[in-house]
């Protein structure tokens, strides 16, 4: 991943990135994306239903 | 003094509730350990008169507390930590909480410090500086409730509110020798709250004892219209069954994840309560590593959710570590927030069905004693790791899933640290009444700086 992406990407979500923020926003990005990993690794059945429930 | 010894000598008139709320008062204005932001002496004058002028004065008569300042406190524009809050309108009303423990008598001082917008383990803040440990002025706190562990820990006032998403009333009270405690998911009403991860937001009393967390419990629970999140259940009062003991209660020890990556004295302390209790069995709760994963991803993705507007308009005004973090949040893709979502169910029904067999699970609050301020690294198990998101190592699984606990403090050769006891959801009783054991051994207790 490059900064260049995670300034671009944020861009397409409105937020525009100073060049000297992208290093920090990356790293944490790329921290996000290990941790999400460990939990894809984790083998859900199809039927897993997400959490929270609401009540009505 | 404890918060129930105030109320007993004020409903006494041994004392009254406009001296006690002076005295806190002159405390809080010479404040040694920048825990509060604002403080309220008029208003807290009149609650403590009014109270003086009331026959029925309540179970919290003119103990003065503080909050948090993401609570909704009239007339304050409600900050959560942040600079750009601050250009909010003032608070129409108090929040629901603070409403309620004034209806038992207690009364209001101030607003506390807090990490920004509670993205925050350390108790730092850029905006308006670190609270300080009082039990060493040079360390952290501990966060994101770092004024509410600071003011409770330095005898500022002997009760306050915080709010605990991943941790931040546990580990600011594990840092700071104090009691707190984090209700199940749902118990109490967020109302005039500020916002930061909804599946996981608590609020929840830190203090100086386990009566102290028991009766601001009782006061602050039942249902809210005002909070869709709040449970419709009834108030289950848990003051008047703290004394029967541990009697009937099954008790284990977490192992596997809550063990590695804690400090000796996490360990030891953990022990010590095991053997207090009684408990010798171990228990693990399973894939707690990935539950923390599954949580640091949705923090990340509904904290940005919250801010996005503000992100697009005025990032340049956020604490840089809170936005950097906050920006990339809002790239995460969907999907991934929506599976880590799915294994929180899983996790949750695993979790549930280990308390089918234990009522009361101990677990390390904080792998270590308070940080220095500023600490950027630390070792663990040999290994050097950040500080700020690994004080919520053993914090993180148990609010994943919105299961009750109390933090009770050790003291320490040097500094405290505390103990989580994990119960079932619904079930503060049962951890309370551990806690309150502990208290009664003279394992857990509130050691006075100094």
């Amino acid at each position: 991943m490059t900064d260049e992406f995670v300034t671009e990407a944020a861009q397409a979500m409105g937020v525009e990135i100073r060049p000297e923020w992208a290093p920090e926003v990356r790293a944490n990005l790329e921290l996000m994306l290990r941790m999400a990993e460990t939990v894809l690794a984790f083998d859900l059945p199809d039927e897993a239903e997400p959490a929270p429930v609401f009540r009505a | 003094m404890n918060g129930w010894e105030i109320a007993e000598a004020v409903r006494s008139g041994q004392s009254s509730a406009v001296e006690t709320t002076r005295a806190a008062l002159d405390r809080a204005g010479a404040d040694p350990f920048n825990a509060y932001t604002d403080v309220m002496a008029a208003r807290a004058l009149a609650q403590a008169a009014a109270i003086d002028a009331r026959t029925e004065k309540g179970p919290l008569a003119g103990v003065p507390f503080a909050v948090k300042n993401l609570f909704d406190v009239e007339g304050l524009p409600t900050r959560a930590g942040s600079r750009i809050n601050r250009d909010r309108p003032p608070a129409d009303a108090d929040a629901t909480l603070i409403r309620r423990l004034e209806a038992s008598g207690a009364v209001l001082i101030g607003a506390l410090n807090m990490g920004e917008y509670a993205y925050d383990f350390t108790g730092e803040n850029v905006h308006d500086g670190a609270s300080r440990n009082p039990h060493d002025p040079t360390r952290m706190t501990g966060g994101s409730s770092g004024g509410s562990g600071a003011a409770v820990a330095g005898g500022l006032v002997p009760l306050a509110l915080g709010s605990d998403t991943n941790g931040s009333i546990r580990v600011p009270a594990s840092l700071c020798g104090v009691f707190g405690l984090k209700p199940t998911y749902g118990r109490l009403s967020r109302a005039g709250s500020f916002p930061f991860v909804s599946s996981f937001d608590h609020l929840g009393p830190l203090a100086r004892s386990v009566r102290d967390l028991a009766l601001a419990y009782d006061a602050m629970q039942g249902p809210d219209p005002a909070d869709p999140i709040c449970d419709p259940r009834a108030a289950e009062p848990a003051a008047a069954a703290l004394d029967r003991g541990i009697d009937g209660l099954r008790i284990a020890t977490a192992c596997g994840y809550f063990e590695r990556g804690a400090s000796d004295q996490a360990l030891a302390a953990v022990a010590a309560c095991a053997v207090s209790l009684g408990a010798v069995r171990r228990i693990e709760l399973p894939e707690a590593a990935r539950a923390r994963a599954a949580a640091y991803v949705i923090t990340a993705a509904e904290g940005a959710a919250v801010h996005l507007g503000r992100l697009r308009t005025r990032p340049a005004d956020f604490d840089p570590a809170v936005r950097d973090r906050l920006i990339a949040g809002a790239l995460l893709p969907a999907a991934l927030v929506q599976r880590a979502q799915r294994f929180r169910r899983w996790y949750r029904e695993q979790v549930l069905a280990l308390f089918a067999t234990v009522d009361v699970i101990l677990a390390p609050a904080t792998p270590c004693t308070a940080p220095l301020i500023d600490q950027q690294t630390m070792e663990l198990a040999g290994e050097t790791v950040p500080v700020r998101p690994n004080l919520g190592l053993f914090t993180q699984p148990i609010s994943f899933i919105g299961l009750p606990v109390v933090a009770v403090p050790l003291p320490g050769p040097a500094l405290p640290i505390g103990v989580q006891l994990i119960a079932a959801p619904w079930r503060e009783d049962q951890a309370l009444r551990a806690a309150r054991a502990l208290e009664q051994a003279g394992v857990a207790r509130a050691v006075s700086p100094g």
